[in-house]
């Protein structure tokens, strides 16, 4: 069963990468509070990522023709390993990075790709992706907003919501219906690129209850674009999507959104010299490791040119359960000592991510959606 | 080398000689002696022997899916375990003997040891030697359990036998490299017996593998028996002088998936599940048997922790480092 997901290793090539963006991120992150480390991948910083850009650390699975690295899918896993140890806020240019310039390489014409992948690749193309609406949540196809065919191109009329980043991003790859009906569900999907200071885009953002300001909803009326807005076939939405979220699913960012807290966790354990914990300490190391050789596993499939869209539902599904686990036990291993001072900053970022802590396995395709189809990949139905 | 080329005929061979009806005689009380004659001759116990001392050279990292596929037979014999005491032995300079030999890996007499009835020699982890003695020199109890193949094994002073030098960590390390590899083919065989079972089964006019109930309890176990091979393949990768912790997670993890493997695997089953005459039970005691032998995942994660705890390394650099180098 599965045994694609077989051990794999990253080369001496893609370690060396490793002091570089080391070097990189001592430079640039000194001084970062730890809970604002601790909001990982949810941190948005357009300086920070631009300066990444520059620094060649962008796009490393992107062919150099197009301004990338063309060191491939292992070299992005050393990369996004450091970023998320170190809590670097990647936000801004993290969609981007991870699926929408693949998707664009994979699906676009000559001039999207010369037009989007070199900007994306500098940290200066900042992407988002519409996919859920109002009513259309872990039900994708039943999404109702439209592009409708006109004489200069495209218009679009509907809503997304719970877009990441919408209101920092330039670019949001939505998937619209562009012929028939909700009810032909799957078919008749299209991805279309939407320029968000078009005029007739209005982008809401939402407060979480961490009072941070992460996604948003976003407004389309009479939105007019060119015919070049049509990324890959009209009508192949679906199938687009299903491999752009192999993508989404599968990095390293879904096992290690909490490393931040975990590792302030071990350093208090170390500071109070407590030998109590010996035991959950290698607990979660233990899944930790078994998560990584699973992430590896499944990058070295991307790394064959494959989409590995069951796989990666396993790793989110695995990693999401292992990042959700990791605030209630570090809380309760805390609370069980009354009488240990915690750091404020400890305190902060394991109230953050225990408040964060269900978004994990929402995100990106809900546990049960990710579990049907690991299912279905069995076999089952 | 391609493993699977070995793995073929491997797999071939314990399919007609540890076929179930076998398997449960030899629980029964039947000699295993024509079983294990089929794998002397097959030479795949000198898997791990040295070339120029006669054997085929490979490593346990090449041999894992080897021993995966032991564990998917639930073979009632110790046969990973004497493929590593053989490499012992032939390292030392030693002949090993033809029979089957087991793995005492506690210092400590009247251990529980696996498949110490069937065993001809008992390889004993003093602690500052290892010691090969003769199943007939130590005093084997049987532990009363049913069809168990595993006895409580027993000497006074220092057991009788030749000495040859311990390796580093002990036998535990290595036999919990071993065990790991058994769970994670014995699991894998797991998730594809209860799948067929849901989708043949019918209730409620379809059959259960269509109630997204069950689809949900399946996909779980899938990804604890992903886990458990991943963890046993990176631990036996690190091969006979492998890290302590990189062991130490092998058996950790695949012990920890076994208590909801089995118990999803029975609850899909129903009733014939824990019935004698159905394979399933072979499979499932053999797991339990396994996560309780050389140390549950509550020792190994507290070995694990300690190692952690002592070094100031950020958590991913010290799992690349401990587990992965």
């Amino acid at each position: 069963m599965f045994d694609t997901l077989t051990l794999a290793s990253l080369s001496p090539e893609d370690e060396a990468l490793r002091p570089q963006i080391r070097a990189f991120l001592s430079r640039h992150l000194d001084g970062l509070p730890l809970d604002r480390r601790a909001r990982s991948w949810q941190g948005f910083d357009a300086d920070f990522s631009r300066k990444l850009g520059a620094a060649g650390f962008l796009g490393q699975t992107l062919p150099k023709e197009y301004g990338g690295g063309e060191l491939g899918p292992f070299a992005r896993f050393v990369i996004v390993e450091e970023l998320l140890s170190a809590g670097a806020p990647v936000a801004a240019h993290w969609i981007a990075d991870r699926q929408s310039a693949p998707l664009i390489l994979n699906y676009g014409t000559e001039e999207q790709r010369r037009k989007y992948i070199p900007a994306i690749c500098r940290g200066e193309a900042l992407f988002c992706i519409g996919m859920s609406e109002p009513g259309s949540g872990s039900d994708l196809a039943s999404i109702r907003t439209r592009a409708d065919r006109t004489d200069k191109g495209w218009v679009v009329n509907g809503q997304k919501n719970w877009t990441t980043h919408a209101m920092h991003s330039d670019y949001m790859i939505a998937l619209l219906r562009t012929s028939g009906t909700i009810a032909d569900r799957q078919a008749g999907l299209s991805q279309l690129i939407i320029d968000l200071k078009a005029p007739g885009v209005t982008v809401r953002p939402i407060v979480d209850l961490n009072g941070d300001a992460h996604f948003a909803e976003v407004f389309f009326e009479n939105v007019e674009l060119g015919p070049d807005a049509l990324i890959g076939t009209e009508g192949e939405g679906w199938k687009q999507v299903t491999a752009e979220l192999a993508f989404e699913r599968s990095g390293p960012e879904r096992i290690y959104s909490s490393v931040v807290l975990l590792d302030a966790w071990i350093a208090h354990l170390q500071s109070v010299g407590r030998t109590d914990a010996h035991g959950l300490v290698g607990r979660l190391m233990t899944e930790l490791a078994a998560l990584r050789a699973m992430s590896i596993a499944c990058t070295a499939r991307l790394v064959l040119g494959e989409s590995p869209v069951v796989e990666a539902s396993i790793v989110k599904d695995r990693g999401t359960t292992f990042e959700q686990e990791l605030p209630m036990a570090i809380g309760d291993d805390l609370a069980a000592h009354p009488d240990e001072v915690v750091s404020d900053d400890l305190h902060r970022a394991l109230l953050y991510v225990t408040h964060i802590a269900p978004s994990f396995s929402l995100r990106g395709g809900t546990r049960e959606i990710l579990r049907g189809i690991i299912a279905r990949g069995m076999g089952l139905r | 080398m391609d493993i699977n080329e070995l793995l073929e005929p491997f797999a071939r061979m314990l399919d007609t000689a540890a076929a179930p009806a076998l398997v449960r005689a030899v629980e029964g009380g039947a000699s295993a002696a024509p079983m294990w004659q089929e794998l002397l001759e097959s030479g795949f116990l000198d898997a791990l022997v040295a070339e120029d001392k006669g054997g085929a050279g490979l490593s346990l990292g090449d041999i894992e899916p080897l021993i995966e596929a032991l564990g998917a037979r639930a073979v009632p014999l110790p046969v990973a375990e004497t493929m590593v005491a053989r490499a012992l032995l032939a390292d030392a300079g030693l002949a090993a003997p033809d029979g089957p030999i087991a793995l005492a890996t506690s210092a400590t007499s009247g251990q529980m040891v696996v498949c110490a009835l069937v065993a001809a020699h008992v390889l004993v982890d003093t602690g500052a030697e290892l010691i090969l003695a003769d199943i007939a020199d130590l005093i084997v109890t049987p532990t009363g359990v049913h069809h168990a193949l595993a006895a409580r094994v027993a000497w006074t002073g220092r057991p009788q036998g030749q000495s040859l030098p311990r390796p580093a960590h002990g036998l535990r390390r290595i036999a919990a490299l071993l065990r790991a590899a058994l769970i994670a083919g014995a699991a894998g065989r797991l998730i594809e017996m209860t799948t067929a079972y849901a989708n043949e089964r019918v209730q409620f006019g379809k059959p259960i593998g269509r109630q997204q109930a069950l689809q949900q309890n399946l996909a779980v176990i899938a990804e604890d028996a992903i886990s458990a091979r991943l963890a046993a393949q990176l631990g036996c990768a690190g091969g006979p002088t492998g890290s302590l912790v990189a062991a130490a997670t092998a058996k950790a993890m695949t012990s920890a998936v076994v208590a909801r493997i089995a118990a999803t695997a029975h609850a899909v089953h129903g009733a014939i599940g824990v019935s004698e005459e159905y394979d399933l039970q072979l499979l499932t005691r053999r797991l339990h048997e396994w996560r309780l032998a050389d140390g549950s995942e509550g020792y190994w994660h507290k070995v694990i922790g300690e190692a952690r705890l002592a070094d100031p390394a950020g958590s991913i650099d010290w799992v690349r480092n401990a587990v992965f180098a």
